[in-house]
């Protein structure tokens, strides 16, 4: 067993773990802070398939980012000490079933499909690499996405100011 | 150094992270669990788009750059969701999805 196996089965083993106490987790602020880790260890598996951009992008936005928010908005909206109800047992138990189902066939799928994986040198993409795709409108080039998004993200600020604004006739 | 472990081990990772983000789906009832299990969904998928593009394909940068679009589609989206979520609690004061139903009349 190397070493790097090892380090997958450990990011792996966390990011299971922590994904059930995300979801079953009867306190808000805790699941938050199990999704943090979930989000951590996934830029760790991304750093081990060397993609050192994409883990650095992962950490700021999605552990950075998106977990601050939605903290946020926990501490606006619920008492930090609130508990929620257990969930009817009928409910969980045929959540479980639809969900093992699930997975089982698509992991018989993926076990049985035998990808011929070609991996050769692991290198990890250089900026300037990035930048080029980002940016370029001919081939292996990304600059239509690029717009969309930042069109999307114009939106998607505009959207949020309007909606959490205060209406004034109401209050 | 990512030679010795084989392609699948990371799919079943995010196949298992998927469920478990489906499994939240349905049996949580606060608006923002909800939306942490949508993420934990949205991040299994980036899993897959990096694995299958280092293994498959490790010449070209398609997973690369698709799982960035995603990022930040997953971004807009949780900044859009939260400020339902704060103009409901407004309206309602509560985010329980089974006492917000208004609209359904």
């Amino acid at each position: 067993m190397t070493i790097s196996e090892i380090i997958f089965y450990l990011f792996s083993a966390t990011i299971i773990f922590f994904s059930i106490l995300t979801v079953t987790s009867r306190r808000i602020l805790r699941a938050a802070v199990y999704l943090l880790f979930v989000l951590v260890s996934t830029a760790g598996l991304y750093f081990m398939l060397n993609y050192h951009f994409l883990a650095a992008v992962q950490l700021t936005l999605y552990a950075g980012g998106i977990v601050v928010l939605i903290i946020f908005s926990i501490l606006l909206t619920s008492h930090i000490s609130q508990k929620f109800e257990p969930v009817g047992i009928k409910k969980q138990i045929f959540s479980a079933i639809a969900m093992a189902a699930g997975a089982i066939l698509s992991i018989m799928v993926i076990l049985n499909y035998g990808f011929n994986s070609l991996i050769t040198v692991a290198d990890n993409p250089t900026m300037n690499t990035i930048g080029y795709g980002l940016l370029n409108y001919g081939k292996n080039g990304y600059a239509l996405p690029f717009e969309v998004i930042s069109i999307l993200l114009l939106a998607a600020m505009f959207a949020s100011i309007v909606i959490a604004k205060k209406d004034k006739k109401t209050n | 150094m990512t030679a010795v472990i084989p392609l699948h081990y990371f799919l079943i990772v995010s196949t298992l992270m998927f469920f478990i983000g489906i499994y939240g789906f349905l049996t949580r009832k606060n608006l923002i669990t909800i939306l942490m299990s949508v993420e934990l969904i949205l991040n299994s998928v980036n899993i897959n788009f990096v694995a299958f593009n280092r293994y498959l394909f490790p010449g070209e940068l398609q997973g690369h750059f698709f799982t960035l679009f995603i990022i930040a589609v997953a971004a807009a989206e949780a900044a859009v969701a939260i400020a339902i979520i704060i103009s409901v609690y407004r309206r309602f004061t509560n985010i329980d999805v089974e006492r917000v139903d208004t609209m359904k009349h």
